[in-house]
């Protein structure tokens, strides 16, 4: 509510009458879907092209700052790498894909968190936890018939993801603890199990590295290309499956209630406490099935340490795509398209992978300040937002039981 | 009470002030003007436009058109700090205090006692404070933290919040809206003390009676606009609702006769905690009958919040035992009261009755959602949660461009009809109503006591708790009075007398903390305890 | 006295808790300093945290702030240097002007990236939580990408500044000699902590300014009813707060490393934040959190290379080493969750604060 005129309003729809009232809402609600639709993308939209000028400026006062003479034309260079590096052969298409697979469910633990009304910065943490499951599990079933082997070790990933999200959620149901301060905390504290695990117990034998066996048969299938694996359907399924949760289940309309109004949901004889608990056990589940298919899918085995920015990739997606599960997978794929691309830009046009991350920052950045924006793109749309967002800044100064 | 003698200038004018809000017109033209040692009362509805006013005078709203005048002078109030520099001070109607510091912190906040340029003089500030408390009678610890203190203290450090800093324009803002009649009482010898010192003071209220009883003059505002200027002298509480409200109005709904028939909930000596885990409710024993209201009196904070928590579920029953139709409900959850027959207006409908994010429909289901023919398994049905709410909506007459429309674009009045509707649909055995006319216009407030007294006439067991006596006066067939966390008296709502009510919800019937009467009043303590 | 010491060690279990004392004092003449130099980063830190959040702004965007503060002071000083400015020198603490420049430039930094979190969650009323999020990533990936690019470059190096050498006379005192050493054998920045710490305890209890600032934090609107402007308060507070997020990178680049590396404050942001919570938001507090938790990891490190003798050693060599290094986040974890007593922020942190609308 940031203007004096323009309240937020949800784009009521026509006045219906009395007896047709039904279909002609049916009618009316398909015509502002749409209309909806656009409200929700414009802006995200907006501020992508936004950071992607912004990065442009970035990597051109770069050049400045090493004292080479200024090319203008760098930035298009660059990301016309980036692009087509990411998308412009059959190998960058399915490596984008892959990029995209962990981003895809990890988004998803962050964006159910945030309709729920919590932080979940935790997401990285239950990665970890979700690939050291899958490892160990896909390293003692290595022999056994990939079918067996693969859906345990899976099982196992999602399942260690799953306790390690659940503790912050009990904390908070139990305690009031802040997830987003205990998530925070928990993602060091899974860096020190997991570094404990693969450089002890679990470490593989004659291995001069510290890394954890082999997982040999529950390695996921390639389908496609150099390396698509069939993690890549997990992360398409989880979609479909979280949206008809949220907006068609009953789970989903209480965990939407809690998000919106805690109070009013208890009120309405739903248990805020134990939604919450299922509901960070659920976001932790997704990102340990994450860090599962990265593990199985990708690499093969764990390392200590584990070089992954996941949680913050997650959080990015999250955002940009609203917290919605389609906006999610889009986000996703931006992301992961400009991390396929990122290597050949490096070669061809000598910018450093890391500004995939700089314009991240950025688009978070021009969506957290929308107004600007909308100022620069005369964007009309009234504002849709994360209203459930109120509910998890709400609580952090709460003196509650 | 001093007389308002022949001054040359107003200590405060305010002329001609307009002030537009998108779509609304919440000051047109006003006029006002304060005598200096005059309490004037300003009298209007909920909405009236007495906030946006007196936020003019404090420097929280710029005005579109009008002048402020304080002495004769012009002055542009830009913000609270320039009201309080020129001797302008408000008491909100929720407090403006910071629990977690002390008496002390607060009154001194804004308005620093300095021992040097950075750190404060604690010993003179407590000085000061000490010798203003005395002054006017107030037994106050400038040590103790607010948050410990009772409503009624809270308001005199916000009184002397006031006085230290030597304002000379008093702006109170329903300052007894919280208060026992005894404190009001306490609070109203304040005042005149203060307008006998030349403190000029506007009283903000919407109690007709309590405004005749303290002001010198009353200003009365309807709609934005001043309806007239008056004194005590010349009119009456008929005349002033008249004027408040803009047509005649019927102070009472007519309730009619009730049938009552067997009991429907039974709570026996029920006790509750409050969530720092005092007892706020001891052993309470009373019960309701089909078709009939049971109105619960009681100054707010007297446990009828943990009351009516512990009855719907929504609390833990430290012990003791609520029976609803003849089967032990004790300590039931939400839901299993709710299936037991049990509807609930909540007293905050922001905070439970409604998700102002979710479209109407939702809300209209929402204690309903997860049962037939609103959902089939884990499934929802959309289709039938839009049906049974477009019924509703038109049902009940709440106003809404679309039954999709999300909670909040509704008004405040409109909001209150969508819970009623939800709440007061279905087979409902006992219905328990919180406070359910609070801050609502008039017609609301007619439309709800009409529905809720068919609700009764239809075999339904009320609870009606309301910290507006008049309300449950209205309402009951009969009433029990809360205080302290107990019921001291249940007493018959046709016969009862608002007096001897008043007095027990000040004092329990008994003198227990030895608390001196002051002032006139009808004083039957003893009169009409059950 | 062998005897008696000998005699506690071997009582059942509490015998262990005494031998865990004698090995804590036997380390600490030789860890002692390096406490209060790894704490010190943790510590300003967390001072920055306190500005923001006891006047109503979370702050998780620490991290960021004092990585981009590192950096800004490591390029600084090294263009200093580049630029023909003396390196070393006899000034006291080896504070040559390279260094300074460096300092000054971190504090300026800190006070430009709390501008933004201040404009992002005042004025455009963010979700104070992502404010910080995307303080955090913008930070990494702007300081790895600039790093990447500058390295090519391979700037000249400024050195870092030298810890006071206290007189030997002193260090030799008995029982306290040591103590004296580990506080006084400092780099300049650790030294400033302790009387930042003190004089922040001091001004947050006794001041205008933190009667005004504790006001706001807990109920803003009250504070703005007698004429407190909350706004700018808030403004003043969290920028100001970036100074100490400055100093904690520059004590990083300048004081420990000498030079930027990627991500180089591995969590210390988040520590930080954790010691606030831990300190109950008090800088007292949050300093001896700070402490504790760098107690923490030195002891990791004193037990990999002198672990303790008898049962005492072969229990702690039992322990995994991570343990320690997990051990500030669980314990903050379990004072948050209140199984040991309660921590609470101040009320009014995380809510947007809106104005009466004036117009």
């Amino acid at each position: 509510m940031t203007g004096p005129a323009g309240e937020p309003t949800n784009q009521p729809v026509p006045p219906a009458e009395e007896a047709e009232a039904v279909e002609a809402a049916d009618g009316a609600r398909a015509a502002s879907a749409l209309r909806r639709a656009w409200a929700l993308v414009v802006v995200p939209l907006g501020a992508v092209i936004l950071a992607m000028l912004v990065g442009s400026i970035v990597i051109l006062a770069s050049q400045v700052f090493i004292g080479v003479e200024i090319d203008p034309t760098l930035p298009l260079v660059a990301y016309w790498a980036m692009i087509s590096g990411g998308l412009g052969s059959f190998n960058g298409i399915v490596e984008t894909m892959v990029q995209a697979t962990p981003l895809v469910l990890a988004g998803l633990a962050v964006g159910v968190g945030f309709k729920a009304g919590l932080f979940n910065i935790g997401a990285q943490g239950q990665f970890l936890m979700g690939a050291l499951a899958a490892a160990y599990v896909g390293g003692q079933l290595r022999d056994q018939p990939a079918l067996v082997a693969v859906s345990l070790a899976v099982a196992a990933g999602a399942f260690g993801g799953l306790v390690y999200g659940f503790i912050p959620g009990a904390l908070k149901a139990l305690t009031g603890a802040h997830e987003v301060v205990t998530t925070i905390m928990l993602n060091f504290v899974a860096i020190s199990i997991s570094s404990y695990f693969v450089s002890g117990p679990l470490r593989a034998p004659r291995s001069p590295f510290a890394q954890t066996l082999d997982v040999g048969n529950a390695e996921l299938i390639v389908l496609f290309g150099r390396n698509g694996h069939v993690g890549i359907f997990f992360a398409l399924l989880a979609v479909p499956i979280i949206w008809w949760l949220l907006w068609r289940a009953k789970l989903g309309f209480e965990i939407r209630t809690v998000g919106a109004n805690p109070d009013a949901a208890r009120f309405a004889g739903m248990r805020p406490r134990r939604l919450i608990a299922l509901t960070m056990a659920l976001c932790g589940m997704l990102a340990g099935l994450a860090g599962s298919g990265e593990i199985l899918g990708r690499v093969g085995h764990l390392t200590a340490p584990y070089a992954t920015n996941v949680g913050f990739d997650a959080i990015t997606v999250a955002l940009l795509g609203r917290a919605n599960p389609v906006g999610i997978l889009f986000s996703a794929l931006l992301l992961g398209m400009m991390k396929a691309g990122a290597g050949q830009m490096q070669i061809q046009a000598g910018i450093p992978v890391e500004i995939v991350d700089v314009i991240q920052g950025l688009i978070l950045l021009f969506l957290a300040a929308e107004i600007i924006v909308r100022r620069l793109f005369r964007i009309r749309e009234a504002r849709v937002g994360l209203e459930e967002l109120a509910t998890v800044t709400r609580s952090y100064g709460e003196r509650s039981a | 009470m001093t007389g308002s003698e022949h001054v040359a200038a107003p200590a405060l004018e305010m002329r001609g002030i307009t002030k537009r809000y998108p779509g609304v017109l919440a000051n047109d033209r006003i006029d006002l003007d304060v005598r200096p040692g005059e309490i004037h009362g300003l009298l209007g509805e909920n909405g009236a436009g007495k906030s946006t006013l007196m936020n003019i005078l404090y420097g929280l709203a710029v005005p579109d058109e009008g002048a402020v005048l304080l002495d004769g002078q012009e002055v542009q109030i830009d913000s609270p700090a320039d009201a309080i520099r020129r001797g302008i001070s408000m008491v909100h109607q929720h407090f403006m205090l910071v629990p977690v510091l002390s008496v002390a912190d607060n009154i001194l906040l804004g308005e620093e006692t300095m021992a040097n340029a950075i750190f404060l003089d604690r010993t003179e500030a407590h000085r000061r404070i000490d010798e203003l408390a005395q002054r006017f009678g107030f037994e106050i610890d400038p040590e103790a933290p607010v948050g410990s203190l009772s409503v009624g203290s809270q308001q005199r450090v916000e009184i002397l919040k006031a006085l230290y800093r030597e304002a000379r324009i008093l702006v109170l803002d329903e300052p007894t809206a919280v208060l026992t009649p005894q404190e009001t009482k306490e609070i109203f010898a304040v005042l005149r003390r203060l307008a006998q010192e030349g403190h000029s003071i506007v009283f903000i209220s919407h109690k007709l009676y309590e405004v005749l009883e303290i002001a010198d003059r009353i200003t009365v505002i309807r709609r934005g606009r001043v309806v007239g200027t008056t004194t005590p002298a010349e009119t009456d509480e008929e005349q002033l609702a008249e004027m408040m409200v803009g047509r005649e109005v019927q102070l009472t709904v007519d309730r009619g006769e009730s049938s009552p028939g067997e009991a429907v909930l039974k709570v026996d000596n029920l006790v509750v905690r409050n969530e720092r885990g005092r007892e706020t409710v001891h052993r309470v024993s009373f019960e309701v009958r089909a078709g009939e209201i049971l109105g619960v009196a009681g100054v707010a904070g007297n446990g009828q919040d943990e009351l009516v928590g512990a009855i719907t579920g929504l609390r833990r029953v430290a012990s003791g035992t609520v029976t609803l139709g003849g089967s032990d409900v004790t300590g039931h959850s939400p839901r299993a009261m709710h299936e037991a027959g049990l509807a609930h207006v909540p007293g905050d409908r922001h905070r439970f009755g409604m998700v102002m994010s979710f479209p109407l429909t939702d809300n209209l289901v929402l204690t309903d959602y997860y049962r037939a023919p609103f959902a089939r398994g884990p499934v929802r049905d959309e289709a039938a949660v839009a049906e049974a709410a477009i019924g509703l909506i038109e049902r009940f007459d709440v106003r809404t461009p679309s039954p999709f429309a999300a909670g909040s674009t509704l008004s405040g009045g409109n909001q209150q009809k969508l819970v009623v509707a939800r709440e007061f649909s279905g087979d409902v055995r006992l219905l328990v109503l919180d406070q359910p006319t609070r801050g609502l216009d008039v017609g609301s407030i007619e439309f709800i006591h009409r529905q809720a007294l068919a609700k009764r006439d239809g075999g339904t067991a009320i609870l009606l708790v309301s910290a507006e006596l008049d309300e449950v006066l209205e309402l009951s067939d009969r009433i029990a009075v809360m205080y302290r966390g107990e019921i001291v008296a249940v007493v018959d709502g046709r016969t009862a007398v608002k007096e001897d009510i008043g007095l027990l919800m000040a004092t329990g019937g008994r003198d227990r903390d030895g608390s001196p009467a002051t002032g006139p009043g009808p004083a039957s303590t003893t009169g009409s305890v059950a | 006295m062998d005897a008696l010491v000998m005699f506690l060690y071997d009582i059942p279990l509490l015998g262990l808790l005494f031998q865990f004392g004698g090995y804590v004092i036997s380390i600490l003449p030789t860890t002692g300093p390096i406490f209060l130099f790894a704490a010190a980063p943790i510590a300003l830190g967390s001072l920055c945290g306190l500005m923001n959040e006891r006047s109503g702004i979370v702050n998780i965007g620490i991290e960021g702030m004092m990585l981009t503060s590192a950096f800004v002071s490591a390029y600084a000083a090294s263009l200093m240097v580049a630029s023909g400015a003396t390196v070393g020198g006899d000034a006291p603490f080896g504070a040559s002007t390279p260094l300074i420049v460096g300092v000054l430039a971190a504090m300026i930094a800190g006070m430009l990236v709390s501008s933004l979190h201040a404009w992002l969650t005042i004025t455009i009323r963010t979700d104070q939580i992502i404010s910080g999020t995307i303080i955090n990533i913008t930070a990494l990936g702007l300081t790895s990408y600039l790093n990447q690019i500058l390295s090519k470059a391979s700037p000249p190096n400024a050195g870092t500044f030298q810890p006071f050498i206290v007189p030997a006379d002193i260090v030799e005192l008995p029982v306290i000699g040591w103590f004296i050493n580990a506080i006084l054998n400092q780099r300049p920045i650790t030294l400033s902590i302790i009387v930042l710490v003190i004089a922040m305890q001091i001004l947050l209890f006794r001041s205008r300014w933190g009667l005004r600032t504790r006001a706001v934090g807990e109920h803003p609107k009250a504070a703005e009813t007698v004429g407190i402007d909350v706004i700018r308060l808030r403004y003043r507070n969290v920028i100001l707060g970036g100074i100490f997020a400055g100093l904690a990178g520059a004590s990083l680049a300048l004081e420990s490393a000498g030079s930027f590396q990627n991500n180089m404050t591995v969590g210390r942001g988040f520590i930080a934040l954790a010691a606030l919570i831990f300190g109950r938001w008090t800088p007292l507090g949050a300093f001896g959190a700070a402490i504790l938790f760098t107690a923490s990891e030195a002891l990791e490190r004193s037990i990999r290379f002198v672990p303790p003798p008898g049962q005492l050693g072969e229990i702690m060599i039992g322990i995994p080493l991570q343990v320690y290094g997990a051990l500030p986040y669980l314990i903050t974890i379990v004072v948050l969750a209140g199984f040991v007593g309660r921590s609470t922020a101040p009320a009014a942190v995380g809510q947007p604060y809106e104005r009466e609308r004036r117009h």
